[in-house]
């Protein structure tokens, strides 16, 4: 047995913890201790990746108590992928927030950033459906924190947004629990596998809603139409780095969904049939044609890119809503690429504010500094998030294409290529006003100084971008073992060892 | 990476025998494995540093290259640049004997298998007929454009976009796969955008670059979906494979769909009709931009890919209808437009839409010969128009004006850009002995065998008049700018320039007239390889000017030179009934459609995320609600069989109670404290409820947790305002009362069914009783749950717990620095009288007494919860009470200073305590939280049990403690920032004194 497993969610608690205890009010500490730890973070998730690729899942049973009596944390390969993802972009939003100053501006920057790893972390590891949701619940208040960092009226207003729409997710989520316990009588996700699969015929229903209700709660986690509302005016307002962040918080709930609905809920079940397909797809295109018309529509730097984190998810939940193999590990690149991406996007669109007068985009400003070394960067980040070669959104929205030939493949196929070219103009139009119109005016002498880390994270981000253009086949050969491990969960449910030899 | 060599007769069979090529199909298809396929290619020899990719690399790697140079000078970066480009060109050359032979070179790299998107690149006769333009023209406009440019011009930046752009349509002409191809074509949208828009403070510009985008970038992404069919269609998207495909092709449902797709990026691209407007808007670029991109290189990518994929998608009558009848009506069309514009770049513009409509046009003839035709003029279109707007640029970096109206006469002034400039409009016209003349007397003859719907003269007529307004349009480039009288008021007196600028014109001038003279020695071994391989047979070109006197094409010919002539004779009155007559003009077109539509996203967007979170609610209750129900009804479902309860006396009344309470906070909400009372009100039925139902345990938590919360809030209401005003009218509220009241019985439906129903299996509960106190070393089950079988879960739930009180404190710090909420603290007035004795003496003394005996119950509290009702949460809420009376007896500020635990410190070392519990038991090689338990006898106490739970239960009282007092420490900081004095005692009146004590404000 293994302690690694845990490491993840101990690690930034312990840390997060002693910044509190010893380090509240010396910046510097807070800044080396919680670097070093993503750093360590990093450096476990990739070991664990790893050890996943090479091993079948691997259960951790916490209080050695046997499954499904007690929680279990279960490593395999997509956990192990979602905590590597999470520790790279953490480090480099880190690096960010550190390079810009970011976090002297509010308390406890550093110690709410462990945490919130901690609680994301803990998300993807467990095995537990209702541990799943206390590690919401770390994840969600260590993110309100994160949110309103440094404060000011607009942001505490969407704070209170933010906050109240996803104690509602919570509260629904205990629902959802509550129906699925009272059904099942259990809570080890591989039990409730087994479980779910042999579910007599007059508690179908009720498995139906439960699923369902847990659906919604990763929904609103994931931003689908119409449980996104939370989102746009919550990462605009956010500090720029946390909303960098945060895109890998609207992936825990892509995550989740790929999780139960693949492992308790499989496209097989009985009770279930296509329920959730049939849900998700068209919440899936509809989110991707708000978000593409926030896009074009958007007034201000942040809510533009805000929508296009609307719209990626969009695309990504249309490739798992096929819940096939071939589209799951679509899914999966897409995924990755999707979470830099709008980190990135997130980054530059906050060293674009930071030097601007305003970040409206009805009317050009004068030049800012480093405008031309912005603008590339600018350009680089919307080919991302647009999908446009030679980036990886370009790959990412191939294969998913190409993974949803077959019933349907019209309509998908046409709403993913027009709300492409629909984000792309209205990208070119900020662009244009951005940094084009803006020339118009002279430039103003360089009042900030040099921000060498903040430049390095975003350099970093888009350096992987690239990496996953470059090394494209061999990440895709990962993403479809990923893939054909979800879709086997024999291995999975096997691992938690379950009473009766299942 | 494999480069090789296939050998072959000549082009098509080159390509028909690429049928071995081991690519046949994806990875994922076929099964085949990669290494399998990457071996069996290398068989076909190598050779080495003939690599294509690196061709297709180099300009890109170049692009790196001017924004470093510029540093050095602007030669420097010049040269720099092109020395990049003429190194790809060498290499081209290097690899062009062999595809003169009829072979074709390719180079395999493995990029994204799983797709099918290989990095494979082939060259055959019509690729290197391209790539021979792009670097070649390419070279030409970087020595032209080093010549161009302004002082204040970045030109670093200019050219590694020109090198970004060829590097891409490198690309697009050297693929050997499709997707890599829609890769490359995607580049050249994007880094043409950059191109057009380069003159950033232009208006014009930055429109023009959007236009451009957007008009491709859309034709772009149809051009994906009909290649994704095609290679569904072929099984492969290597075109190597797909051209083998024809008949599979022809023959699909799917045929149709992927041809309209296909031919929308192609003719979006090219600029065909209807799609023709963006790009004259493209001419706000810089000119050397609108010589490459707009003449040469760019807009031919549609025409290159229409002939890339003749093979397999011409000769049916769908091709010939849509592609024909396309180009004739662009011929014509820009033609006629052409003539009437008076901006020189415009007129030129125009003029190459109407010429790549003739070679459109000829391409969707679907006959052999038309297809050799259409490759011979794509070579001669290159070299004239190039050279034209060259020569355009010159008059309008010379005249400062690009303007007709105000030239005219600068044959004189500027005679060597006069000879240019005509020989290159003569060419363009289609005269004699000029190669514009050879193709076109081709073309016009191929129109005149061609049959229209059943119709056998109409494309003739059609042609005939297209070029006869093309022979207008030239000749009045000549007269209009050169000829004629010269003037006094051009804006600027013109004279040639320097030899660097008129160079490039010169030379392709020079290639217009030698291609004119000699084309079978210069240009139809060119063709031969590359119509070659467009139609796939082998082509022997024959080209001369003489072919007797029966051809019509030379009637036609005749026609067109007279009737252009005549037209631009009357050009006077034909403009002034051209300015009469209204027309569509694209960008108000273009505005009139992208506009609305941004404005309405903006609607859309702004009225779907208007900031009104009980919209947002509403729609999400009922989205929830919709989706549980359908769930529900569309499975099957068998009612539960319990009995229910009969109704007993007490819970009647405390439910009665509870509906009371409930629809008076309803009525009174707007009224805060009331509601909190209310609410605390509810919170103890429940706690009695859960007592009732003999829960002990969550009683005692139920009920600590309601003091220590009602508590909060009361001081945290204190400095809010006292009714919450009313937002909405009533419609709204009985839309949100129906959604409410729905909600509220879907949820009471569910439990009900729940309730009613016994489990599907045996639950894991049954196994925490039996294993509580064998196993956890407890007989309270719920607390052994608590810290050890779901301890895990409890150490997240106190981190959320220290997280809030954090955040909370946070939160009071940026409230509390300067900005809108400081402010209304700092103006705060109380809205009620205080209480005569804010810290009253009896209370003092009472709060002190119960203190000790608050802690002592804590603490009983804390060690019995293992086997009692009780633990370290519940005690750690009571002592949080206890001592948060002490506070609101003698005051926040007085009694701090007289305890010295920091808050902080005690939430992270409960965090701290509860992980290293856990950590514990890896040193017994055991999971994290693994518990364990022993026996202890200590004289003189009776034998007592310890438990490392116990400890970890430390942990949960240390954070519950600490949170709750940082969040009231918090809450007295705005208390202190809003006016509130400090007591210099404990209470208020000191009986020993006999005085009022002051108070001195913070």
């Amino acid at each position: 047995m293994t302690h690694w497993i845990i490491a993840p969610v101990v690690l930034p608690a312990i840390i997060g913890a002693l910044i509190v205890l010893a380090m509240r009010r010396d910046l510097l500490l807070q800044r080396i201790f919680g670097l070093a730890a993503t750093v360590a973070l990093l450096a476990i998730a990739l070991a664990l990746l790893v050890a996943s690729s090479r091993n079948p899942p691997e259960v951790y049973f916490l209080g050695d108590w046997p499954a499904p009596f007690g929680i279990v944390m279960v490593l395999d390969r997509l956990a192990a992928l979602m905590l590597a993802l999470t520790a790279f972009l953490a480090l480099m939003v880190q690096l960010y927030a550190v390079g810009t100053g970011w976090d002297a501006r509010g308390r406890h920057f550093h110690a709410l950033f462990q945490f919130q790893l901690m609680g994301i972390c803990g998300a993807f590891l467990t095995g537990d459906a209702f541990n799943l949701f206390v590690f919401f619940e770390v994840l969600l208040i260590a993110s309100y924190g994160l949110m309103i960092h440094s404060g000011g009226a607009q942001r505490l207003r969407a704070g209170v947004q933010y906050i109240a729409y996803n104690l509602v997710g919570s509260t629904l989520f205990l629902f959802g629990l509550a129906t699925l316990y009272s059904v099942t009588g259990t809570l080890n996700m591989a039990d409730l596998a087994v479980k779910a699969a042999t579910l007599p015929a007059g508690d179908a229903a009720l498995l139906r809603v439960a699923g369902v209700l847990l659906l919604l709660v990763f929904a609103i986690k994931g931003a689908l139409v119409p449980l996104h509302f939370w989102l746009p005016n919550t990462y605009a307002q956010a500090p720029g780095p946390v909303s960098a962040l945060f895109a890998v918080m609207t992936k825990v709930g892509a995550y989740a969904v790929l999780r139960i609905y693949t492992l308790i809920f499989p496209p097989g079940t009985e009770a279930t049939g296509t329920l959730f397909a049939d849900l998700l797809m068209p919440a899936a295109l509809v989110t991707l044609v708000v978000g593409a018309i926030g896009v074009l529509g958007a007034s201000s730097l942040a809510r533009l890119v805000a929508f296009a984190a609307v719209a990626s998810m969009g695309t990504l939940f249309i490739a798992i809503a096929a819940f096939t193999p071939q589209a799951t590990a679509a899914a999966l690149y897409y995924m990755l690429h999707s979470t830099l991406a709008a980190a990135v996007l997130f980054l530059i669109a906050d060293l674009v504010t930071a030097r601007r007068a305003g970040d409206s985009l009805h009317h050009a400003l004068p030049a800012i500094a480093q405008q031309g070394l912005i603008a590339a960067l600018f350009f680089a980040g919307a080919i991302a998030i647009a999908g446009m070669p030679p980036l990886s959104g370009f790959l990412g929205k191939l294969l998913i294409l190409d993974a949803s030939r077959g019933a349907g493949m019209a309509l998908i196929w046409s709403t993913i290529l027009i709300t492409s070219l629909v984000i792309i103009m209205g990208f070119a139009r900020a662009g244009s006003v951005l940094f084009w119109k803006s020339h118009a005016s002279p430039a103003e002498p360089d009042a900030r100084p040099a921000e060498p880390l903040a430049f390095v994270a975003v350099f970093a981000l888009l350096a992987g971008l690239a990496a996953l253009t470059i090394f494209a086949g061999p990440v895709m050969e990962m993403m479809q073992a990923t893939a054909a491990q979800l879709y086997a969960p024999a291995g999975y449910i096997g691992a938690n060892a379950l009473p009766g030899g299942v | 990476m494999a480069s090789g060599v296939v050998a072959g007769k000549q082009g098509h069979s080159a390509l028909t025998g690429l049928a071995f090529a081991p690519d046949k199909g994806r990875a994922r298809t076929t099964g085949q494995p990669a290494a399998t396929r990457t071996t069996a290619h290398n068989q076909n020899g190598n050779r080495p540093g003939m690599s294509l990719a690196l061709i297709a690399a180099l300009p890109f790697l170049g692009a790196l290259l001017p924004g470093l140079m510029i540093r050095a000078g602007r030669t420097a970066c010049a040269v720099s640049t092109g020395a990049v480009t003429a190194l790809a060109l060498l290499l081209l050359g290097l690899n062009a004997p062999a595809v003169l032979r009829g072979e074709v070179v390719q180079t395999r790299i493995e990029w994204l298998p799983q797709l099918g998107l290989n990095a494979n690149f082939m060259l055959d006769g019509l690729g290197l007929l391209f790539a021979g333009l792009i670097l070649g023209i390419g070279l030409l406009i970087i020595l032209y454009a080093r010549f161009y440019l302004a002082k204040a011009d970045p030109m670093g930046q200019f050219y590694t976009y020109l090198m970004l752009f060829q590097g891409a349509m490198l690309g697009i002409v050297l693929s050997d796969n499709i997707l890599l191809l829609l890769v490359f074509w995607e580049l050249t949208s994007l880094s043409s955008f950059l191109l057009i828009g380069y003159w950033k403070h232009l208006p014009e510009g930055r429109q023009g670059a959007r236009m451009a985008l957007t008009v491709t970038g859309a034709g772009g992404l149809a051009l994906i979906g009909g290649m994704l069919i095609l290679g569904n269609i072929a099984g492969s998207y290597d075109l190597s494979v797909i051209l083998t495909q024809k008949v599979a092709i022809q023959s699909s449902d799917w045929y149709l769909p992927a041809l309209l797709l296909i031919l929308l990026g192609c003719f979006t691209k090219s600029a065909q009709f209807p799609f023709h407007f963006w790009l004259p808007h493209a001419m706000a670029a810089p000119t050397p931009v609108s010589a490459y991109l707009h003449s040469a290189t760019m807009v031919k990518a549609g025409l290159f890919l229409m002939a890339r994929l003749w093979p397999v998608l011409a000769g049916t009558p769908e091709w010939f209808y849509i592609v024909a009848t396309t180009g004739l009506v662009t011929m014509l069309l820009g033609a006629k437009i052409a003539l009437f514009k008076h901006d020189l770049k415009a007129l030129l513009a125009f003029s190459t839409v109407s010429q790549l409509g003739l070679i459109t046009m000829l391409l969707g003839f679907g006959t052999k010969a038309a297809a050799t035709v259409a490759v011979f003029h794509i070579i001669n279109h290159a070299t004239f128009k190039a050279a034209l707007f060259m020569t355009a640029g010159i008059v309008d970096h010379e005249a400062h004006t690009r303007d007709i109206r105000r030239l005219g006469g600068l044959r004189v002034l500027m005679p060597v850009t006069f000879a240019i400039a005509t020989l290159a409009a003569l060419s363009m016209a289609g005269i004699p002995p000029l190669n514009g003349f050879l193709s076109k007397e081709l073309m016009l003859e191929e129109a005149a065998h061609t049959v229209w719907w059943q119709n056998p003269w109409l494309v003739g007529v059609l042609a005939t008049i297209g070029a006869l307004f093309s022979v207008a349009y030239s000749f009045r480039f000549v007269a209009h700018v050169f000829l004629g009288p010269m003037r006094d008021d051009y804006p600027h007196r013109p004279h040639d320039p320097g030899f660097g600028l008129w160079a490039a014109p010169a030379l392709l001038a020079g290639l217009v007239v030698l291609i004119g003279l000699a084309p079978m020695a210069t240009a139809a071994w060119l063709v031969d390889a590359a119509a070659g391989a467009v139609t796939g047979a082998a082509v022997e070109v024959k080209i001369s000017h003489w072919h007797g006197l029966e051809p019509a094409a030379l009637w036609m010919s005749l026609a067109a030179i007279g009737g252009g002539l005549m037209l631009l004779g009357l050009f006077a009155p034909l403009s002034r009934l051209w300015e009469g007559t209204p027309r569509p003009e694209a960008k108000r077109i273009f505005d009139g459609l992208v506009e609305p539509l941004a404005t309405l996203s903006r609607r859309i967007t702004d009225a779907l995320h208007d900031g009104a979170v009980t919209r947002y609610f509403a729609i999400a209750t009922l989205a929830i609600l919709a989706a549980g129900v359908w769930a529900f009804v569309s499975g099957t479902h068998q009612q539960g069989d319990h009995a229910l309860t009969p109704v007993a006396l007490v819970p009647a009344a405390g439910w009665a109670l509870l509906m009371v309470t409930t629809c008076a906070i309803v009525a009174l909400h707007r009224q805060r404290l009331l509601v909190l009372i209310l609410v605390g009100v509810v919170g103890l039925m429940v706690s009695v409820g859960f007592a009732y139902l003999s829960a002990p345990d969550l009683a005692l938590t139920q009920i600590s947790v309601e003091v220590a919360t009602v508590i909060l809030l009361l001081l945290a209401l204190n400095y809010l305002p006292k009714t919450t005003p009313a937002e909405s009218g009533g419609a709204r509220r009985l839309r949100d009362g129906v959604i409410a009241t729905l909600a509220g019985l879907g949820a009471g439906g569910l439990i009900y069914a729940l309730m009613t129903r016994d489990f599907a299996f045996d639950t894991i509960a049954a196994y925490h009783l039996a294993n509580a106190k064998t196993e956890g070393g407890g007989t309270n089950v719920v607390n052994v749950i608590l810290v050890d079988f779901r301890g895990y879960d409890t150490f997240g739930e106190i981190t959320v717990l220290g997280i809030a009180a954090l955040v909370i404190y946070a939160l009071t710090e940026s409230i509390l620095r300067p900005g809108p909420a400081n402010d209304r603290l700092r103006l705060w007035k109380a809205e009620s009288q205080d209480a005569g004795d804010r810290h009253p003496l009896m209370l003092v003394v009472a709060t002190r007494l119960i203190l000790p005996l608050a802690i002592m119950v804590g603490v009983f509290i804390f060690l019995r919860g293992h086997n009692l009702p009780g633990g370290g949460f519940i005690a750690g809420l009571v002592v949080a009470i206890a001592l948060v009376m002490q506070y609101m007896a003698s005051g926040f500020e007085w009694t701090a200073a007289r305890q010295k635990i920091d808050y902080h410190a005690l939430i992270a070392s409960g965090v701290l305590v509860a992980a290293a519990t856990g950590i514990g038991a890896w040193f017994n090689g055991l999971p994290f939280m693994t518990s364990a338990y022993g026996y202890v006898t200590l004289w003189p106490l009776e034998t007592f049990e310890l438990a490392t739970a116990a400890l970890f239960d430390l942990g949960v009282f240390l954070t519950v403690l600490g949170a709750v007092m940082l969040s009231l420490a918090s809450l007295s900081r705005i208390a202190l920032r809003a006016g509130e004095t400090v007591n210099l005692a404990p209470y208020d009146i000191d009986p020993a004194a006999g005085r009022t004590v002051k108070e001195e404000a913070r």
